[in-house]
């Protein structure tokens, strides 16, 4: 597990702008979409999300937040689902231009 | 020829219509139980097919086989270790990518296979067009349309069935989930060691094992490793390979395996699936908007609560009247037919009252989990949690908990109950363990007597006090197990919020159904003894004082309809007051419950309670409205007094009773044990004898030292 918390060191490497680009999904605004770039946490957290679809390069909608602004619903692989914000903090993404809905 | 039974496993997704389809294909004939050792419920069926006796296992609905939940280890357990001999995967076809996931596992074990694509008609509506053919050819598995809600295809899925349990059909073929160069080679090499004991391959797919390994499967690696040499040799093949493709990927290879398989997915998916101009209004992403609106969603939520809370209890209120007038009826019919006796007490005061306390209940219960499963098959209840959760979270609870712990304020029996909504074992058990600090409505009728009787103008403020501590003790209570029973990281609330569905009358009502004969059957026993048991120390030794009527042990009918107070009241007036009876009092006093009281008033006096409180609260293990009944005999020498009984009320403040003390007995009645409906629904919805007797041994507890708290530490600031 260690190992791979180089990852960080490496998308260093990679320069600053694509470590700018990397934002929590918890820090995403209703409606917004972006695309999944990393899943940090334990690994039994990576595993479920991972197998609900939070995978690499899926995109990811922000369709709203509960009435006391946790958790939030999303919207991943064409069905709706519900993330704490907690562990939404733990789902880097990419973020994506506003389309139409 | 007679032919053999065909186990058919059902697996699905939570949400794809899973339990639809399986009521469609067993109809009435379906068993509930519990899995071996779990609190998961297992149905089954057995049918007749064409002349095949089919029988149809529900596995629980899950997202995957990893066996992280209970659910998963459960239905892997069965399909790996009992080897049904097909398997139909029910699939939501509006929803193909993330359901296929599971398909994808399921072609790994090598299972023979059916694909029902369930809900096709939503499907097509959504503009999702798929080629069940070319899935079919692409995944080795024979492809069925269903619509469950209307029972379309389940004959084609029941014929398919047979089809491919005689292996005559032509579609089906073993396929691999290709998972590229690297991960093959290393998957070869564990196989290759796997190989050395062929006796390993014909009890599983060797290809699976080895995925598994890489996997780091923790069950899995068990069974290996209980292999001795063999095994330990396969782990070290495991690790090598496990770590050089870390290397590789530089990623945990579980992840770059479920990557893989979606990565299938989306490749099989490009092939099959075609979108047409998906339809801009999508009803329930509307309907959704308004439900859980931030202004709107809690005041919504907490009017359904209100009306689901109105229609049990209040609406249920009438039935529940029947059902007494009805036991009483037969109560008085029994009493005057049979010979005065031993035998006439047992049968009216410990059979008919015991059994009449279990069936009053059945109204509420029906009504409870009529209005359940309306929420959960509409798809409102995965709302319910997504809107409390905040709430629920900050005592470590999940937001599925709000509604069985709310409903607890009304019987913690049904309430209890409910709780089977919760899909991790832990959130339920622990909602189960603090569900009866949520006082129920058989509680107030002691809270309004002592209460009416100490505090006088402020009494309604310390029956809310009362409220308020029970919630905060489950508060405390959740928390401190949250640490010290459950620890460890509580599962990611990763909800699936399935779109809103019109569920079907048929399956409301065999959900309904379902859930209160389990309730009607299992506790049933569990009441009967209990009653008859209190009712045989409280009738022993026989007095050698003339006989009177009635005891307090005895449990009228009348007095268990508290499910309203008013109904409370009502039924114990109809009951008529008794003349007030010395010699009932010392027969009492004199039968194993009143020397039983004697006996552990020691234990009591600490907490203020004199042996007749202690008698009380011995014979509140029944349920709770006996306590009034009970204090009546003993103060006020009256069988049938109310909370409202001036008598009882002067009696009790001539007994020498504090406020202070009265206000302990009515935290301690808070505090333990609800009522024996109760245990024996924990005892059912825990499938364990140790959470039930870890639930009395510490609700016991907790009212003892809360209710000593209270006395002595309000002795100390001088306020009794």
């Amino acid at each position: 597990m260690r190992r791979f918390m180089e990852k960080d060191s490496l998308l260093e490497l990679h320069g600053s702008t694509q470590e700018d680009a990397m934002i929590p999904l918890s820090q995403f605004r209703e409606g917004e979409r972006g695309v999944i770039v990393q899943v940090q946490g334990a690994g039994a957290f990576r595993k479920r999300l991972q197998e609900m679809g939070f995978i690499k390069g899926t995109e990811v909608f922000v369709e709203k937040y509960a009435p006391l602004r946790d958790p939030v619903e999303l919207v991943v692989k064409g069905y709706h689902v519900s993330l704490r914000v907690e562990e939404a903090a733990r789902v880097l993404m990419e973020k994506r231009e506003q389309e139409a809905v | 020829m007679t032919r053999e039974t065909i186990t058919v496993a059902l697996a699905g997704n939570p949400n794809s219509g899973k339990t639809t389809v399986f009521n469609h294909i067993t109809g009435t004939r379906q068993h509930v139980g519990n899995w071996p050792g779990v609190t998961v419920e297992k149905k089954e069926g057995v049918i007749q097919h064409n002349g095949h006796r089919l029988r149809v296992v529900d596995l629980p609905g899950t997202y995957s086989l990893t066996a992280y939940s209970v659910e998963e280890i459960v239905a892997r357990r069965f399909l790996v270790d009992e080897k049904p001999d097909v398997v139909v995967d029910i699939v939501d076809a509006s929803n193909l990518e993330r359901n296929l996931y599971l398909a994808t596992q399921l072609i790994e074990l090598g299972v023979k296979l059916i694909l029902a694509l369930n809900m096709a008609d939503m499907a097509e509506a959504r503009g999702h067009h798929i080629d069940a053919d070319k899935l079919g050819a692409l995944l080795g598995v024979p492809v069925v349309f269903t619509v469950g809600t209307r029972n379309q295809g389940i004959k084609d899925l029941l014929n398919k069935v047979v089809e491919v349990a005689e292996d005559r059909d032509t579609v089906s073929r073993h396929i691999h989930i290709a998972y590229g160069r690297e991960l093959e080679r290393e998957i070869k090499k564990v196989q290759d060691v796997i190989w050395q004991d062929p006796s390993i391959g014909r009890r599983y797919s060797t290809r699976w094992l080895a995925v598994k390994l890489l996997e780091n499967d923790g069950a899995i690696k068990d069974w290996v490793r209980a292999l001795e040499e063999i095994g330990s040799r396969i782990l070290a093949q495991a690790e090598t390979s496990r770590a050089r493709l870390a290397d590789i990927y530089r990623d945990d290879t579980e992840m770059v395996l479920t990557d893989q398989r979606y990565g299938f997915i989306s490749g099989a998916l490009k092939e099959v699936l075609r979108v047409s101009a998906e339809s801009k209004f999508d009803l329930s992403r509307q309907v959704d908007l308004i439900l859980t609106n931030r202004l709107m969603g809690i005041p919504i939520f907490i009017f359904f609560i209100w009306a689901m809370f109105q229609l049990t209890f209040t609406l249920g209120a009438y039935p529940v009247g029947w059902i007494d007038a009805g036991v009483g009826w037969i109560g008085g019919l029994a009493a005057k037919v049979l010979p005065a006796g031993l035998f006439r007490d047992l049968v009216v005061d410990g059979v008919i009252a015991g059994v009449g306390s279990i069936i009053i209940f059945l109204p509420n219960i029906l009504l409870l989990f009529f209005c359940i499963a309306l929420f959960e098959d509409t798809g409102y209840l995965a709302r319910a949690a997504f809107i409390m959760d905040r709430v629920m979270h900050l005592i470590g609870l999940h937001g599925k908990s709000f509604i069985p712990l709310l409903m607890g304020f009304g019987c913690n029996a049904p309430a209890i109950m409910a709780a089977r909504t919760l899909e991790s074992e832990r959130d339920r058990i622990l909602t189960i363990l603090i569900n009866p600090l949520m006082s129920c409505s058989a509680r107030l009728p002691v809270y309004i007597l002592l209460a009416g009787t100490f505090f006088g103008a402020s009494a309604g403020n310390v029956v809310f006090s009362i409220y308020g501590l029970g919630i905060a003790l489950a508060i405390a209570m959740g928390k401190l197990f949250r640490v010290t029973l459950f620890r460890g990281e509580s599962a990611p609330f990763v909800m699936e919020l399935p779109p809103y569905r019109v569920p079907t009358l048929k399956s409301l009502l065999i959900h309904m159904w379902d859930r209160s004969a389990v309730f009607l059957r299992k506790m049933g026993g569990v009441i009967l003894i209990g009653s008859m048991v209190v009712w045989f120390l409280g009738a022993f030794p026989r007095p050698t004082l003339p006989p009177s009527a009635g005891i307090p042990g005895r449990i009228q009918t009348g007095q268990l309809s508290a499910d309203s107070p008013e109904a409370f009241a009502k039924g114990q007036r109809s009951g008529g007051e008794g003349e007030a009876s010395e010699g009932q009092k010392l027969r009492l006093e004199q039968s194993y419950l009143g020397r039983l009281g004697h006996l552990v008033q020691p234990v009591f006096a600490p907490l203020g309670f004199d042996w007749q409180t202690s008698v009380a609260v011995l014979s509140g293990f029944v349920a709770k409205e006996i306590v009034v009944s009970t204090l009546g005999v003993l103060y006020a020498g009256g069988t049938n007094v109310t909370e409202e009984n001036e008598a009882l009320r002067r009696a009790l403040r001539a007994s020498g009773m504090t406020s202070l003390a009265a206000y302990a007995l009515m935290a301690f009645v808070l505090t333990y044990v609800p009522c024996l409906a109760t245990v024996g629904a924990i005892r059912r919805e825990t499938n364990s004898w140790k959470w039930t007797a870890f639930s009395i041994g510490y609700s016991l507890t907790l009212a003892w030292v809360v209710a000593f708290v209270i006395y002595q530490g309000g002795r100390l600031l001088r306020l009794g």
